[in-house]
């Protein structure tokens, strides 16, 4: 054992790889993040899709969501390795790869948490805004979204554990995250257990922190 | 885009093969792991129902501990860094046999564990607590009491959950490529690798996959509908 290979690295690891500051693109935090802004923003859309009263925009919504649900996550990102620069026509960094990928498989996922939380609004508030002369577009946004938002953020929350903890697989097109960090310290020094381990403790470390928040947030809620 | 695209490359023989591979270690290694996932969830999560502490923070931190962590890391973890801390004579064993495999199931197994427990000890706290009471009053051990009323119960109403749970557990498994494990996804890879038609090999991954999970939920929901306890909270909803 010899844990000072942590310590030789640790700006490598943390700084780079799990922040994404330092001198090359990375960084899991750098990922997950915009990832999960960018993923929510489609997720409306599919949520809201799913729930539409036409079948032209229900029909798709539904397809998207049981489609990316019924496909591994690795799949998906081998997809956009493949299909998104010749679609674009210009060599793409991983990163673009990378987050273009999470953001399409995570809006699936996220979509169906909007409809959720849609849907537990009661009826009689939307009844009550149109009876005002809300529009449908109106009463979506000033009076079901604002109480859906605050219905899902539990859910949200831990979305996001999921998508951090997801962010590691980006490792395999060589995007540089926390993971890749390791393993590129572990090839040149040959210590897998401590760095593995270590790695395991600091994903760890942000994921229960991150999971312990949203039962706070989750009792706050009931009680508010 | 200047892309020809060549669907017959999926039926060569070569290729087929190697489909129908990949499928068959998909399929192995997610039943393994599963069947070591159920029964640790059940370990678990009848642990942390008990009363004696010790025990019930055991099975927590287990939970805790494993469910936070990627499971892409638990690969490498369990690939890398675990066998090296085995004795001389067993790391031998292993790297004949297929040391991917093993670590792959472990790393799976272990891991949906954990999130197994989870469901398992919701189902058991779904239970009201008078079950295990009149159980208890009729003479029965606390671990026949759970053996012989609370799982049996527990495990019916965790079904739904469970289907879930068992398709993300097959659709992970495509992780165990990184450790070299000649699964669905790396055969796909293989075959683009060969034929250097991503495309096609893809489209036979994705649909392999959706056809998988499509024919899971299906059984699932057979057993779901025959297993359903009528009048229960989570059961017999359409009865």
């Amino acid at each position: 054992m010899d844990f000072g290979v942590i310590e030789r690295n640790w700006n490598f690891l943390l700084v780079q790889g799990l922040v994404g500051l330092g001198n090359f693109a990375g960084g899991t935090l750098r990922l997950a993040v915009p990832a999960m802004l960018l993923g929510f923003a489609v997720g409306l859309l599919v949520g809201i899709g799913r729930l539409a009263k036409s079948r032209w925009i229900r029909t798709p919504a539904t397809i998207y969501v049981e489609l990316f649900r019924g496909v591994p996550l690795v799949m998906v990102i081998f997809w956009f390795w493949f299909i998104l620069p010749r679609a674009l026509g210009v060599a793409l960094p991983e990163y673009g790869i990378a987050l273009a990928a999470f953001v399409v498989f995570e809006a699936a996922y996220l979509g169906e948490i909007v409809r959720a939380g849609i849907q537990s609004v009661p009826r009689g508030q939307v009844e009550a805004a149109e009876s005002t002369g809300l529009s449908s577009a109106q009463t979506m946004r000033l009076v079901v979204l604002p109480q859906a938002l605050r219905n899902m953020i539990p859910a949200l929350v831990t979305q996001f554990i999921v998508l951090f903890k997801d962010t590691s697989l980006a490792s395999i097109i060589g995007y540089l995250d926390l993971t890749k960090a390791a393993q590129i310290v572990n090839n040149r020094e040959i210590r897998p257990f401590e760095l593995y381990l270590f790695i395991a403790v600091v994903y760890w470390l942000c994921a229960y922190g991150m999971s312990r928040y949203a039962g706070y947030l989750e009792k706050r809620l009931a009680t508010a | 885009m200047s892309y020809q695209f060549d669907w017959s490359v999926l039926w060569s023989a070569q290729a087929r093969q190697w489909l129908i591979q990949g499928v068959a270690t998909t399929l192995a290694i997610s039943t393994l792991a599963w069947l070591l996932a159920v029964a640790l969830g059940i370990l678990a999560g009848a642990l942390r129902s008990l009363k004696f502490a010790p025990l019930r923070m055991l099975a927590a931190a287990y939970v805790e501990f494993f469910r936070n962590v990627p499971l892409l890391v638990w690969m490498f973890f369990w690939y890398f860094a675990v066998p090296p801390l085995l004795p001389q004579a067993l790391q031998d064993w292993l790297y004949d046999h297929g040391a991917e495999f093993a670590a792959g199931t472990a790393a799976l197994g272990v891991y949906h564990g954990a999130r197994f427990s989870e469901m398992i000890r919701a189902g058991i706290q779904a239970i009201p607590k008078t079950q295990l009471e009149a159980a208890l009053s009729t003479g029965l051990s606390t671990v026949q009491a759970f053996r012989l009323v609370i799982l049996p119960i527990a495990l019916r109403l965790i079904v739904p959950p469970l289907t879930n749970e068992t398709l993300n557990l097959l659709k992970n498994s495509s992780v165990a490529l990184t450790i070299g494990v000649a699964e669905l996804t790396f055969q796909t890879r293989q075959i683009e690798t060969y034929t250097a038609k991503a495309f096609e090999a893809l489209t036979a991954g994705t649909l392999i996959y959706l056809i998988l999970c499509l024919v899971i939920a299906r059984v699932m929901a057979r057993v779901e509908r025959r297993v359903a306890i009528p009048g229960m909270i989570a059961g017999g909803g359409e009865h």
